[in-house]
């Protein structure tokens, strides 16, 4: 029964301390995101021309130091977290919406509809996805519009290939039910068993997503064709601490360790909710 | 069916997918707004048409692909449309061996350090070693390559001294280890955790038990019994390495300054160099595609289920 | 001296929940003899198998003493490593689990020998086509170069026993090892056992919740209950008047000709305790038909020593039992 599920669900969830921390994390790093530039005494260009390239807890106000332009480390880091995470979301919320939607309508469709839909999922899933994400940024110029679409172009893949071996496997079932309840039933059905079952697999998914757009779109900002100067990504501020490294190696420790905590915590968050909604799926 | 008819019907089987790849890349590229030449400075129209002409930009799209690929049977990816002295097909020539070594060098030392802590932990299940083991290999996927890399050179690079940090030159192995080592740990790091996983199922098969039942040694058992049969996800997972390797290939060459694909491909994004890119792309999908044929056939050799079907 | 002695053998498992699988137990083979342990699932009777050759799972322990000719089996450092394979033979149920799928049959039979003897490998090969062939599957020799899948259940089966007899072992431990085959492949096999017991002069400690094969194999049964021996005797005395009221119930709920047809299959009423529940008095009490006062406070001992011994404060009669 669907409210079975959820209230397993949390309590599972509950008990998994890793998870639960992860998302604490997530939560003071999301709102560290939106609200800390404004919080903090210096925007993310500001060029502190008395302060460059100074390491953390330093000169006053920097509290994580400078970049070698003077730029105050901690905003541009949190600004680069905001671009990271608003790609992330965005293209994850780009291949939920088509994924869900290609996998149910296949899943529902069945015969030959469905193998042919789902042949075209296999045949850009036997592509290689970075170089032609890499591709389409050439294609579409670079900047966050386009990075948008290239990622969104591979990342709802999977989650239509899990979307429609869940709706086949519950039109086995809803026939029945349906069959039994009548048509006035249907609604109800699609509400209280439809919906719950591919509510979890779909929410596990999207949260493994994220870190996995969150590493192609710093991998493409860190070479250049990603997020471009002076928007900050944590990717491209990676990049700019690894050429600043042997003097300043904090401009590079503090966006790799921010991307890091970032990537670890959605994975941990995502291994716990899978757990918990599918967990003979490990 | 002998063993010469499966490997040629799985070759027929990659070949469409490489068609699409390629024909894909070209309508990609000629989808693009503008053509290579906007970024010039301003150009007279008339120079520019002639530009086009010389590239014959200035054909159907149907008549260009189709000297595309009757160049590609040749061997010729076209010119380069920025490095003008160059074609891409001499840009692929000297930029492959460099990333070749490096990238089978990688893979070759994963699996020579993967799969053995793999094994390690799985034989020391729950004891320390294993959760070494273990978190090492979590931090290992989590930790993006483009990461590993600065962070490698700065300490072997810069604070020990040991290594060099950039720079190539034939031969020198000195030159390769830290590229190596950073396109491999991801690599090694998945393969411990895939190897470990794997092997403490399979010592959880009936068969297993059996076979110390009648009275076998441990080590025989593992080596003839369990290992084989673990080793199986391993090969499968030579493919999507491979694709792995590859990607942190042009991050690695970049920051390293080797003079390999990765490195022009990255380039002729920045530059939009469109023959560049799509050379490049179809160089490295059909090392891809070659490589997961290749772990398909060990598989299928390794497995005697597979095997015997075919042969009966 | 028994072939194999077992004294006050104790089997717990760690983890979340402790269990104890197997609750000191004391049971004895003598050479030649066959001996059925009977029981339901969850008695314990394949953890005591698994303990008496060393092949519990890590978080199991054994404790007690195992004797098998003499040498101990229980204990730190694998003793019975030296007994498997040689001295005792284990046939498992499932017998497509019990080879490894990517080796050949032969290959997986004469390993056995090799490393049990030091024989060569051409002889350990000779061997085991013989062994083929005592098993009674037909092609011995083409059978050795073919892997397991190639092989029908039942034929698996028997390559299972022909793997478990290599060494002519004194004693064969077989565990449910008709349970998962198909009924007429079932009474085959049981054949074939009795057969080998007597041709190669072995002891047989069979595990099984069939009353059938009770019937057509065993001298001496042993019952058990949640992990305790309840009752032994021998097997003609027992199918004809068990004493305990498991026994009689298991007896009593194998359907016969004679029940009419539409008739309800009989049970025994209640379901057997969990693994890892302690009881002040009887373990069976709860479901026992002729249960009392005394039941529910004094855990009944096994009478030890005795060739016919019952569990019981109030057993049955062995004119009266059903």
């Amino acid at each position: 029964m669907s409210g079975g599920l959820w209230r397993d669900a949390l309590r599972q969830l509950k008990s998994d301390r890793l998870a639960l921390v992860s998302l604490a994390i997530l939560a003071v790093l999301g709102g560290a995101a939106v609200a800390g530039p404004w919080l903090l005494d210096f925007r993310e260009d500001e060029i502190d021309w008395a302060h460059m390239a100074v390491p953390p807890f330093v000169a006053d106000g920097h509290w994580l130091g400078t970049d070698r332009l003077g730029r105050d480390l901690l905003v541009r880091t949190l600004f680069g977290l905001r671009v990271s995470l608003a790609i992330a979301l965005a293209a994850t919320l780009i291949s939920l919406v088509i994924g869900v939607g290609w996998g149910a309508l296949a899943g529902y469709l069945r015969g030959r509809a469905d193998a042919l839909m789902m042949r075209f999922v296999d045949v850009l899933y036997s592509l290689p996805q970075v170089f032609f994400v890499i591709i389409l940024t050439v294609v579409f110029g670079r900047g966050p519009l386009s990075l948008l679409v290239a990622i969104g172009a591979f990342g709802w893949l999977t989650m239509a290939r899990i979307v429609r071996g869940q709706a086949l496997a519950l039109r086995e079932r809803e026939f029945v039910e349906a069959a039994v309840v009548g048509g006035a039933g249907t609604l109800r059905i699609v509400g209280r068993h439809i919906v719950p079952n591919l509510l979890g697999p779909v929410i596990v998914y999207a949260t493994l997503t994220v870190p996995q757009v969150i590493l192609v779109e710093s991998f493409l900002s860190f070479l250049g064709i990603g997020i471009q100067e002076p928007l900050a990504s944590l990717g491209n501020l990676v990049a700019d601490g690894a050429s600043e490294m042997e003097t300043a190696p904090w401009i590079l420790a503090v966006p790799a360790a921010c991307l890091v905590l970032l990537v670890f915590c959605f994975n941990f968050l995502g291994d716990g909710l899978r757990d918990a909604l599918d967990p003979r799926d490990r | 069916m002998s063993t010469f008819a499966f490997i040629a019907r799985r070759l027929l089987g990659a070949i469409p997918t490489l068609a699409i790849i390629v024909a894909l890349s070209f309508l990609l590229t000629r989808l693009a707004p503008g053509g290579p030449f906007d970024e010039e400075q301003a150009l007279p129209p008339e120079i520019r048409a002639n530009l086009e002409a010389a590239y014959g930009l200035d054909q159907p799209v149907a008549v260009q692909f189709g000297r595309y690929v009757a160049g590609l049977l040749r061997g010729d990816f076209g010119p380069s449309f920025k490095f003008r002295d160059f074609t891409v097909t001499e840009l692929i020539a000297s930029g492959l061996p460099v990333s070749l070594a490096i990238g089978i060098a990688a893979l070759l030392l994963a699996l020579a350090l993967g799969v053995p802590a793999g094994i390690w932990a799985a034989l020391a299940r729950g004891r320390a070693a294993d959760r070494l083991v273990m978190t090492l290999a979590v931090a290992g996927i989590s930790v993006p390559v483009f990461v590993i890399a600065p962070l490698l050179a700065l300490v072997f690079g810069i604070w020990l001294r040991w290594l060099p940090v950039a720079g190539w030159e034939p031969g020198r192995l000195r030159d390769m280890l830290l590229p190596v080592v950073t396109l491999a740990l991801p690599v090694v790091a998945y393969l411990a955790r895939l190897t470990r996983g794997s092997l403490l199922e399979v010592l959880r098969a009936p068969w297993i038990r059996a076979a110390r039942a009648r009275g076998l040694p441990q080590r025989i058992v593992l080596a003839r019994h369990a290992l084989p049969a673990a080793l199986l996800p391993v090969v499968s997972f030579l493919g999507p390495a491979t694709a792995s390797v590859l990607a942190g290939s042009l991050v690695v060459e970049t920051i390293f300054g080797l003079p390999g694909m990765g490195r022009h491909l990255v380039q002729g994004a920045l530059n939009r160099d469109y023959t560049l890119v799509m050379g490049m792309v179809i160089v490295y999908a059909t090392l891809m595609i070659a490589l997961n044929l290749l772990a398909d056939l060990v598989y299928a050799w390794l497995d005697p289920r597979i095997r015997r079907e075919r042969r009966l | 001296m028994a072939l194999l002695e077992i004294q006050a053998l104790t089997v717990d498992f760690a983890g979340k929940r402790p269990v104890r699988a197997v609750d000191h137990v004391d049971l004895a083979v003598d050479r030649r003899e066959r001996v059925a342990i009977v029981g339901e699932s969850g008695s314990g009777k394949s953890q005591l198998l698994l303990a008496c050759t060393g092949l519990l799972a890590a978080n199991g322990r054994a404790q007690g003493s195992v004797r098998f000719g003499g040498a101990e089996l229980i204990g730190g450092g694998d003793p019975a490593g030296a007994v498997r394979g040689r001295g005792i033979g284990f046939v498992f149920q499932d017998a497509s689990g019990s080879l490894t799928p990517h080796r050949r049959i032969g290959d997986q039979m004469a390993e056995a020998a090799v490393a049990a003897h030091d024989t060569s490998w051409q002889t350990a090969m000779a061997t085991a086509e013989r062994m083929l062939e005592r098993v009674r599957l037909p092609d011995a020799r083409r059978r050795l170069s073919q892997y397991p899948h190639e092989l029908s259940g039942g034929m698996r089966q028997r390559v299972a026993i022909g793997a478990a007899l290599m060494s002519q072992p004194e004693l064969l431990f077989a565990d449910e090892p008709t349970t998962a085959l198909d009924v007429t492949v079932q009474a085959e096999i049981m054949t074939l056992l009795a057969e080998l017991c007597r041709d190669l002069g072995m002891a047989l400690l069979i595990v099984t919740h069939d009353m059938g094969v009770v019937a057509s194999l065993a001298d001496r049964i042993a019952v058990m209950y949640a992990g305790r021996i309840v009752e032994t005797a021998d097997a003609a005395g027992f199918l004809g008047g068990p004493r305990h009221p498991y026994s009689a119930g298991l007896l009593d709920s194998v359907p016969t000709l004679a029940d009419a047809d539409g008739a309800e299959l009989r049970t025994i009423a209640g379901t057997p305790p969990a693994s890892g529940m302690v009881f002040p008095g009887c373990r069976f009490e709860p479901r026992c038909p002729r249960r009392e006062a005394r039941c529910t406070r004094e855990d009944p001992p096994l009478a030890a020593g005795t060739a016919s011994a019952v569990a019981c404060h109030f057993p049955l009669r062995r004119e009266n039992a059903t």
